[in-house]
């Protein structure tokens, strides 16, 4: 799920060819933006059809735990 | 659930006005620099914009729409029994603007009149006490009156929200038509996301003070507004549409018994081509039964789903045709409606 994630989020963000890792912290990306977010959320919400609240978005600070947040919306 | 459905109603004219001042999107860079903006009217869609001269109210324009349909149609003004009037720029904190709109245009003292409160859902809302109101059986016409001054809401150093809305009007007749059959709304409201869009002085909560008109920066970007501006959060925003508008929507065609393809037109709220686009590819919609104005009037709020109708269809277009109509917007305020329109005469577009 992970490297897969990682896969769409780069191509989101148009950061292919890019070292992304899940640790990073996206939001200090260069390509990161309110436009980025925008196109994050509709990703998200088509490949693993899950809207993630803005306040519990907000908290969340790397890949790894994007991925984990995904996965648990995915279980309710 | 406020799931409704009223009957043998249906919208008989509609007519639209916006001011003829146009502001294009790519030449509005007296803020931010050229690159930008282009990128942002890239992602929205929004190219061009009309704006209010200053001393033209909501009201004006929806006086000049009324006027082009009372006329085009040779209405009785006798016969309009109610007027409602949907803004959040209304004339005065009061009297209520539908009230001013009765003696301007003529109508008698019989007429009642009120306005609504509501913002982008508000013109489906309006539609529901009209068509409620018709169904009591008291009322011969119903005068929907929906106009916004939104370019006077937001702040122009505000990127978030500088180069999205825009001005218009509407004026829409609605009377008993016996062929129109069942028209089925679906109305909700969601006040623990109030912060999404909001104004936060100006009202009795917060009033206004030189505090509040001081424009400040707001965010890391630099952005800058007064608490006296509108401002919204895009992000959020567009998690609230995807998460309920979809959900929404096939709720009501289960209700009312239709499918998709039952349905000739879905007009959604103009908020941004991004997330309109992103609604149609979600739901697989036929783009082509999905008409949209958001490039050439942006966001005008309550007033987009019939400025949409008014200035890309025409009478012709909606001889009996269901509509699937769908508003979203700040409260969080939301409401669909499938109605039928069997014959419903379109005026041109009106410039003032």
């Amino acid at each position: 799920m992970q490297e897969r994630f990682i896969s769409l989020f780069k191509e989101t963000l148009e950061m292919e060819g890019k070292n992304v890792q899940p640790g990073d912290l996206f939001r200090e990306y260069e390509e990161w933006d309110s436009m980025g977010q925008l196109s994050l959320i509709a990703m998200i919400d088509e490949e693993y059809d899950v809207v993630i609240e803005g306040k519990k978005f907000q908290e969340i600070q790397t890949i790894a735990q994007l991925v984990e947040a995904i996965e648990l919306e995915k279980t309710k | 659930m406020a799931d409704i459905t009223y009957s043998n109603i249906g919208i008989i004219g509609l007519a639209a006005a916006v001011p003829a001042n146009t502001i294009k999107n790519l030449d509005y860079t007296q803020y931010f620099d050229a690159a930008s903006v282009a990128e942002i009217v890239d992602k929205t869609g929004i190219r061009e914009r009309r704006f209010a001269e200053q001393g033209t109210c909501a009201s004006d324009l929806c006086f000049a729409a009324a006027e082009k349909l009372l006329a085009d149609m040779d209405v009785d003004r006798s016969e309009i029994d109610l007027l409602i009037f949907i803004s959040q720029t209304g004339d005065y904190r009061m009297p209520a603007t539908a009230v001013l709109l009765q003696d301007r245009l003529g109508l008698g003292k019989h007429t009642a009149a009120f306005d609504i409160n509501l913002g982008c859902s508000a013109f489906i809302y309006g539609l529901s006490v009209a068509y409620a109101m018709m169904n009591s059986g008291g009322f011969r016409k119903v005068l929907v009156l929906d106009g916004e001054t939104r370019s006077r809401v937001y702040s122009p150093k505000d990127r978030k929200t500088a180069f999205l809305f825009g001005d218009g009007g509407i004026a829409a007749l609605i009377g008993k038509v016996e062929q129109a059959g069942n028209s089925y709304f679906s109305l909700h409201s969601d006040g623990s996301k109030e912060s999404f869009i909001k104004m936060d002085a100006g009202g009795y909560r917060m009033p206004s003070s030189p505090e509040t008109l001081t424009e400040k920066v707001v965010d890391e970007y630099g952005n800058m507004r007064s608490d006296e501006h509108g401002y919204m959060n895009g992000a959020d925003v567009f998690n609230f549409v995807l998460a309920e508008i979809p959900k929404d929507i096939r709720n009501l065609l289960s209700y009312s018994g239709k499918a998709i393809s039952d349905v000739d037109y879905f007009v959604f709220h103009q908020a941004n081509s991004y997330m309109n686009d992103y609604l149609i590819k979600k739901m697989k919609l036929p783009v082509e039964k999905v008409p949209t104005s958001i490039a050439s009037f942006g966001n005008t709020s309550s007033v987009s789903i019939p400025l949409t109708i008014a200035s890309q269809l025409t009478t012709e277009d909606c001889k009996n045709k269901y509509f699937l109509l769908s508003g979203f917007g700040v409260g969080m305020s939301w409401a669909s409606c499938i109605i039928k329109m069997t014959d419903c005469y379109i005026a041109d577009l009106v410039e003032i």
